[in-house]
């Protein structure tokens, strides 16, 4: 092998490189050249054959050329690679206009007056509210009499009240007409000290584009040995200043009756229209939101409570109503109808927890 | 309750502005609904003065006249005979909406005279129906001035609400009395004078009742006044009548419907030529009937309180008259009652016989029993005043229920429950002004209640007295004491579960509905509801009338009427109340939900990527499973095919901790059972019983240690035959179970039939996931591990591996 072969071999081999067109035919260079039965592997194995004195510039050479071509290779793959992928990635261009589908966390919803509730229960439970329940099927004792409501009461006629038929003793269970049943259930059931509220369906036969036959309440009481009247305006306050989001709220306090407390109230909170917005606390219009009250003592006898022991206040205030006044619906009848356009539109997200820390609507 | 202001001041003598006056009449609990100011409507009415009335050119029953009016003087065509120069009427300028002929005035050619406006009769301004001329308001009317107060129609109209515990402000004297003691004015004295009669009561008047009913009706005072002229009761009278809303009769039942607005007190009258022998009160019986002042035809029972002759039923006492008996333009002899009847009975009779009576409404609110007697002198006073006569003397019998009540009252009870310290004086100030009396220098005291005041009987009543006159407004706010630094947890576990559930569901995108608790029976009855004891005895309406077994009736119709509006795919939920009977323990919360069309987890409807598959019974399965996940029981619930009668018997399932502690339902919907809602279908469901779910047990919050090795996962396929019916569910717990430390997963990834299996058979196809514990497994502990899984898979189900 002379130099001049070497060179040969060289130039050939380093035109081979340059001219592959791709790595596949690269690799086919570099089997010819290096692989085991490639061509400079054929010189190192000439190298036994040599005498020893020539080994050692044979050697070198080859070594060198071997090198070369080596780095000749990894130099040209290098640049091949470079533009495959440039030309993979020119080729992969995505109309990224395409729009993905939407998913389904995006596509729940959380009904208004769940979510509201949810809301008064996060700002009732920081003053210490647990929350009662009870069934909607209820006894007239349960939510007429115990609750100071007599016989004669107008509350308690078919235009009214959702009566059952009479059963064999002769009652008539109700689908009972307010939360306010559930006080019963509660101070039956423990002893005061006690703050709870009781949010739930209330049934009253009445059906236009303000009244339901069936709607939502939250009913709330506290009973023990020093609750008044003071208190009952702050919880109120303290509660619609924190449920509408706001630093003040105006709030009127007018005398009314209740069977079931005494004295009783009606609450009004002052807002101003605003297009179609309600803004609670500001303007100088009214808007009756609540009926609240100190437990009438008949109500706390009826229940086993010493009426000059214990006291407290009891409020009711109807959660869609809230609603509406938060949030803007127009139609209360919209609340039950399933319309997957309004759940969509007056509906929250799945992640829209209310917590007192983020606010309780975001 | 209406009145108007001229009305309540006849009562209170105040400066008070309107204004102030209603703000207050809200505060103490008299909610003002309404004030109308018939002023206002009026304002475009001003006096016109006919300057001159010549005769039309064209028409002979016109005149053009020119008139002088606020505005200068214009010219105005008039028909009416009356019409004359030098009269002053009412006149209208063009742009006037005048109510009686229901128009606005325009600038118009009257046969070719052009009139600017229009002066008016009274009927034209809805005074009467008075046509025959137009108003000739007298000389004195100043040109130009409104008409409205000429006319006597400048007194504001106020309507109040009145809680049922206030019967005493069913009377403008009551209203003005807590106006008085409220701070607004001065109550006049109302001293009714008695008015001696001339002659004994010729008519006899008697109770014919059994003790157990004689409370019906316990006294009964009447008198008469002979020789009366019943015309119409003069202008003021009548005014303030129609200011009401109540229309003039004549005199004698005008003064009845005054003193019943003016004092509370209903009256009655009848023409005392018509009574035969005894007039008196006692038990209806069967069989008896009247013709009303109502035009009604009311039979009576022995439940009912009547007024009777000797010739029969003459009405009903306190609810409603008749009109045999009635007064007329020819009454000449008045017979007048007053008596006090039984609340209860009056309410019972009234709800019967659906009679709305400003007497009924009087009566069963109670009205004050001592005021029997002076309304009798009272209203005798108006007829000899507006009809003349002569009266006799009062005749009484029976006697009203005592009313008069004492209660011990300690004045502390107000600082006790309102947290609001008022002076001794204070307290007492207000009280007396109510008409409470009271003895004692306090704190004691012993309080006389008003006989007017049947709502009062406790000190919690005076404190509430007390109260809403002083002002609600006055109480300051004061702090509830916080409990806990932080507030503690406390929504119960199922509060805890509902609330989750609810967002659980959302998140897999279905909406929430909130559907009615009532729903049709037929619907009822194909969710395994329908029971008689769930019926309403009176729905709103025949669609809304049974509670509902379960969510699913009220969810899939809602999914129909979606489907009616084009949008197919539905996927909603509800979680809340359902009844399987009507005792409380039979009301359980249940989360459902169901899915219409494509409304499936991975989008619905046609799509670029991909268009949505039709949800099936394992979009439901898996949305049920969700939940049981979320809660922590999806790992022990095991799917068994009992799913009630209102699924497809093939596509449905249950999801159960054992036979008896089923957890949810999920499936298609019976075709038969949708058939019967009206839906089109297919639709399928789930429900999830939150409340048979196990209380959780109290564990750490500590969570187990991580227990994972670097060693790579080995995966292994096996494609097992299996007979058609094997439960792909028992291959797979078979092949869990075949090797406990190292088999870490295993998942099904085929189900097929068809080519290359045999008929009756299916291949299963699962990816077998062990986790080497300490080193890397050997091919041999591979294959041992396989042959486990082979031979378990085999005995649980008779399972071949595929060849």
């Amino acid at each position: 092998m002379t130099t001049s072969n070497f060179d040969q071999l060289e130039n050939e081999l380093l035109q081979a490189i340059a001219s592959a067109d791709g790595l596949v035919a690269l690799e086919d260079v570099r089997v010819t050249a290096l692989g085991k039965k490639g061509r400079i592997s054929e010189l190192m194995r000439g190298l036994s054959a040599l005498a020893p004195e020539e080994r050692k510039a044979f050697g070198q050479a080859v070594n060198g050329l071997k090198e070369r071509v080596g780095n000749a290779l990894s130099a040209r793959r290098e640049s091949l690679h470079e533009a495959e992928l440039s030309q993979r990635l020119t080729n992969e261009q995505a109309d990224i206009t395409l729009p993905p589908r939407e998913g389904a966390l995006s596509q729940g919803r959380i009904h208004p007056v769940s979510q509201v509730m949810d809301e008064i229960t996060e700002i009732f439970a920081d003053m210490g509210f647990a929350i009662a329940e009870g069934p909607d099927i209820e006894t007239d004792y349960h939510n007429f009499t115990a609750l100071n409501i007599p016989d004669e009461h107008p509350a308690r006629q078919e235009h009214d009240t959702f009566y059952f038929n009479e059963r064999d003793d002769g009652s008539r269970l109700v689908l009972r007409t307010h939360t306010s049943p559930v006080q019963i259930r509660t101070m039956e059931n423990s002893e005061p000290p006690l703050r709870i509220i009781a949010p739930g369906r209330v049934y009253r036969c009445d059906s236009d584009q303000t009244h339901t036959p069936m709607f939502h309440q939250v009913e709330g009481l506290v009973i023990d040995e020093v609750t008044h009247m003071g208190h009952l305006k702050w919880v109120l306050d303290a509660f619609c200043k924190a449920f509408f989001e706001v630093d003040e709220v105006k709030m009127r306090f007018r005398a009314s009756h209740f069977p079931f407390t005494e004295p009783s109230m009606e609450v009004d909170v002052g807002y101003a229209k605003v297009g179609d917005e309600i803004r609670i606390g500001e303007g100088d219009e009214w808007l009756e939101i609540l009926g609240c009250g100190m437990v009438h003592p008949n109500v706390l006898r009826n229940v086993g409570y010493d009426p000059a022991k214990v006291q407290g206040f009891a409020f009711g205030v109807g959660v869609d109503r809230l609603a509406m006044l938060k949030y803007g619906m127009p139609d209360l009848r919209a609340f039950f109808a399933a319309d997957l356009r309004w759940l969509r539109h007056y509906g929250f997200g799945v992640l829209d927890v209310p917590t007192l820390a983020r606010g309780v609507s975001s | 309750m209406k009145f108007t202001l001229g009305w309540l001041k006849e009562h209170i003598e105040t400066d008070a502005e309107l204004d102030a006056l209603l703000d207050k009449l809200t505060l103490i609990g008299l909610e003002v609904e309404d004030v109308f100011d018939p002023a206002t409507e009026l304002a475009p009415f001003s006096v016109g003065e006919v300057l001159k009335a010549e005769p039309h050119p064209d028409a002979d029953k016109l005149q053009v006249c020119q008139v002088k009016t606020r505005d200068g003087t214009v010219q105005v065509v008039c028909g009416a005979p009356n019409a004359r120069t030098g009269l002053k009427g009412v006149f209208a300028p063009p742009g006037t909406y005048v109510p009686g002929i229901d128009m606005e005035l325009k600038v118009a050619k009257i046969r070719g005279v052009e009139s600017h406006g229009m002066l008016l009769s009274e009927r034209e301004l809805e005074l009467s129906d008075e046509h025959d001329g137009i108003i000739e308001l007298g000389e004195e009317a100043e040109t130009g001035t409104p008409v409205a107060a000429l006319l006597g129609l400048d007194d504001p109209v106020i309507e109040i609400a009145i809680t049922p515990n206030r019967p005493d402000c069913l009377g403008v004297r009551g209203i003005a009395r807590d106006l008085a003691a409220a701070g607004m004015g001065k109550l006049r004295d109302d001293t009714v004078a008695h008015v001696e009669g001339s002659l004994d009561c010729p008519v006899p008047v008697e109770l014919k009742f059994d003790p157990e009913t004689s409370d019906a009706c316990s006294a009964f005072a009447g008198r008469i006044v002979r020789d009366v002229n019943n015309g119409p009761s003069p202008d003021w009278l009548q005014r303030r009548l129609k200011a009401i809303g109540l229309r003039p009769i004549n005199a004698l039942a005008d003064i009845t419907n005054y003193v019943s607005y003016d004092r509370g007190r209903p009256l009655h009258v009848y023409d005392a030529d018509k009574l035969a022998g005894t007039i008196h009160a006692r038990m209806g019986k069967k069989g008896e009937e009247f013709l009303a002042l109502d035009g009604n035809t009311y039979k009576v029972d022995e439940t009912m309180c009547v007024i009777a002759d000797d010739s029969g039923v003459l009405g009903l006492g306190g609810i409603i008259g008749g009109e045999s008996s009635g007064c007329s333009e020819e009454t000449v002899n008045v017979f007048i009652e007053s008596a006090y009847f039984d609340p209860i009975r009056i309410a019972a009779t009234g709800r019967k016989l659906n009679i709305l009576s400003d007497a009924r409404y009087r009566f069963e609110r109670g009205v004050d029993p001592a005021f029997v007697v002076p309304g009798i002198e009272y209203a005798a006073r108006m007829v000899l005043d507006l009809c003349g006569g002569e009266t006799s003397k009062v005749t009484l019998a029976g006697e009203p229920p005592e009313a008069a009540r004492i209660i011990e009252f300690n004045s502390s009870e107000v600082m006790r429950l309102t947290g609001l310290e008022l002076a001794q004086s204070e307290i007492k100030e207000v009280l007396v002004a109510l008409g409470f009396w009271l003895s004692g220098n306090g704190p004691e005291y012993r309080v006389s209640i008003p006989t007017w005041r049947p709502d009062v009987s406790q000190p919690a009543d005076l404190v509430e007295e007390i109260i809403r006159i002083v002002g609600v407004d006055q109480v300051d706010l004061a702090p509830i004491p916080r409990i806990d630094g932080v507030a503690r947890p406390v929504l119960t576990t199922q509060q805890k579960r509902t609330r989750l559930t609810r967002r659980v569901l959302a998140g897999r995108g279905l909406a929430e509905a909130v559907t009615w608790s009532f729903i049709p029976r037929n619907a009822a009855s194909a969710f395994g509801g329908g029971q008689d004891e769930l019926e309403l005895a009176n729905p709103i309406s025949a669609d809304l009338s049974s509670m509902r077994p379960s969510l699913l009736p009220g969810l899939a119709t809602a999914a129909q009427r979606n489907h009616d509006r084009g949008l197919s795919d539905a996927g909603m939920f509800e979680v809340g109340q359902a009844y399987r009977g009507a005792s409380a323990e039979d009301q359980y919360i249940a989360a459902a939900g169901v899915r219409s069309g494509t409304a499936t987890l991975n989008g619905s409807g046609r799509h670029w990527s991909g268009t949505g598959k039709p949800a099936d019974l394992f979009d439901a399965k898996a949305d049920a499973l969700a939940v049981l996940d979320a809660l922590g029981y999806a790992a022990n619930a095991q799917a068994a095919r009992s799913a009630p009668g209102w699924y497809h018997p093939g596509q449905s399932g249950v999801l159960q901790l054992g036979p008896q502690n089923v957890l949810a339902h999920f499936g298609e919907l019976h075709p038969r059972v949708l058939e019967k809602l009206g839906v089109d279908g297919p639709i399928v469901a789930f429900e999830i019983f939150l409340d048979v779910l196990p209380k959780p047990k109290r564990a750490s919050r500590t969570k187990t240690a991580l227990d994972v090795t670097d060693l790579q996962l080995v995966r292994r396929d096996f494609a097992f035959l299996v007979d058609h019916g094997v439960a792909a569910g028992e291959l797979l717990r078979a092949a869990r179970g075949a090797e406990k430390t190292l088999i870490s997963d295993v998942t099904l990834f085929d189900v097929f039939t068809g080519q290359g299996v045999p008929d009756g058979k299916k291949s299963l196809a699962v990816e077998v996931t062990l986790s080497p514990r300490e080193k890397t497994l050997t091919d041999a502990e591979i294959d041992a591990v396989a042959a486990k899984v082979v031979a378990a898979v085999a005995k649980a189900t008779g399972g071949e591996l595929r060849a």
